[in-house]
């Protein structure tokens, strides 16, 4: 991969995605190889939203590659809620990290971060955005399941504002990948997610209900309906329902079924499905070490190629 | 002297902007940053009749020519726009904008959770895609309803 950032899984051709996950796959085999590969570097966790599992995430890849990391601790005490501008956060934060994970509750925010500073910035989620890290560990999943080719892949739930789906369903279209979308008419896919889906010639095919399509899935990603988009509670119990799998609904299911998650889940799977072969959640959860020590990995590696070529000058 | 000569007045030097879509006067000034305090003559005719579009608004502005840079982001609202640049009452230069490939702070993006509604330092900035505009930060997709959302 020859990037200075990840910004959004639309800027990842399927060679970058091949790349970062070969290394995921090295980095599985043999943890200790990369264990002081960036020995000396800091790594700033710049959170502006509540994240445990995927700060603990990056967290946890950096210093496996012998990486210091550094954070904002709460945001509430932090400088946003004096109002500083995030541009003046990153360019102040740079100076202190040599890249920078990114969580923010605007869309948008990542790419104003990487125009603001010259260390590498890797989008750990943009409000309703982008999640790209996220997408490379579910793709990683399923390569490692099926294949990444002649695969049929349903995507469930909360699509519209669903940041793991927009990065997940675009980064797809660089494989030989069926993707359906399954959600209620409210929380469709957004304008410019299909927007991009179509520039690439790949058929959206959506669907209300599950059963349409699930005895042809061999991947089903669900993600979570959250209350706060239902005008009142009636509504969200009734729509959400009906979003919801437990192991009896995937007796329709092919034995070969895969079924994801970006976690946390709430009741959208119930816990009866964790006893299936079908459940592979909590493996692609700790893929997320490997895939986000891959990334680091390679994005350091850039950076410091970058710096060479500017000392040869 | 046809109709719409005798609603608005020829000028001596500058750039008149014709077959502006009816309505879209004033947005052509506000995307141009014009407001009056600039000290130039400006005289804006609306609703004239015309030919080509049924009616149309035209924008004068005088001692002041605008470059082709300037105006190709008032395709956006006036695809049909003709620009003629006067010199002592003779057009000696006339041209259509054309689209074009980025518009820079001068439309707001619609997403109100965007970076760029935020208070930082930036200027927005678009894309023009197909039937549209396209937020470089948050990938909002703007189409008929660009005049909306003009911020200048
Ligand atoms: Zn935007």
């Amino acid at each position: 991969m020859r990037q200075d950032h990840l910004i959004t899984a639309t800027q990842l051709s399927r060679d970058d995605i091949e790349a970062v996950l070969d290394r995921a796959r090295e980095v599985a085999d043999d943890p200790g190889a990369f264990a002081d590969r960036h020995a000396g570097h800091v790594l700033a966790l710049c959170f502006f939203e509540p994240s445990t599992r995927t700060r603990m995430s990056f967290d946890s890849a950096a210093k496996r590659l012998g990486m210091e990391t550094i954070g904002m601790g709460d945001v509430d005490s932090s400088s946003v809620s004096k109002g500083e501008s995030l541009s003046d956060t990153v360019r102040v934060i740079e100076g202190y990290a040599d890249a920078m994970v990114l969580r923010h509750p605007s869309e948008g925010a990542a790419t104003l971060a990487a125009e603001h500073v010259s260390v590498p910035v890797v989008n750990a989620g943009d409000g309703a955005g982008q999640h790209p890290s996220q997408t490379l560990l579910d793709l990683h999943t399923i390569r490692e399941n099926h294949g990444l080719d002649d695969l049929t892949v349903g995507i469930m739930g909360d699509l519209k504002y669903g940041r793991t789906v927009h990065s997940l369903a675009a980064a797809l279209t660089n494989f030989d990948v069926n993707q359906h979308f399954i959600s209620p008419e409210s929380l469709r896919l957004p304008r410019s997610v299909r927007f991009d889906l179509h520039e690439t010639g790949a058929q959206l095919r959506e669907h209300t209900d599950l059963d349409d399509v699930l005895g042809d899935l061999d991947v089903l990603y669900v993600t979570r309906i959250q209350k706060e988009r239902f005008p009142d509670e009636n509504e969200y119990h009734r729509v959400a329902g009906e979003y919801q799998i437990d192991a009896e609904t995937l007796d329709d299911a092919s034995d070969d079924l895969t079924v994801m998650h970006p976690l946390p889940r709430v009741d959208e799977i119930a816990p009866d499905v964790d006893e299936t072969d079908h459940a592979t959640y909590f493996e692609q959860a700790h893929n997320g070490i490997p895939v986000r020590m891959a990334l680091l990995d390679t994005l350091m590696e850039n950076a410091e190629a970058d710096e060479e070529t500017e000392a040869d000058r | 002297m046809s109709d719409h000569e005798l609603r608005v007045s020829k000028i001596r030097d500058g750039t008149v902007i014709d077959h502006v879509e009816g309505g879209q006067a004033l947005n052509v000034l506000a995307i141009l940053g014009i407001d009056g305090s600039e000290g130039f003559g400006v005289s804006v005719g609306m609703n004239v009749p015309s030919d080509r579009l049924g009616r149309k608004d035209i924008v004068k502005v005088e001692e002041r020519e605008l470059s082709p840079s300037e105006v190709d982001v008032l395709s956006l609202i006036a695809p049909e726009a003709t620009i003629n640049i006067v010199r002592d009452f003779e057009v000696v230069e006339k041209n259509r904008v054309t689209r074009p490939d980025t518009v820079t702070g001068v439309l707001s993006c619609p997403n109100r959770n965007c970076i760029t509604n935020a208070d930082e330092p930036i200027e927005t900035r678009f894309d023009v895609v197909a039937d549209g505009v396209r937020c470089d930060y948050c990938s909002t997709i703007l189409r008929a309803d660009i005049a909306e959302h003009i911020d200048v």
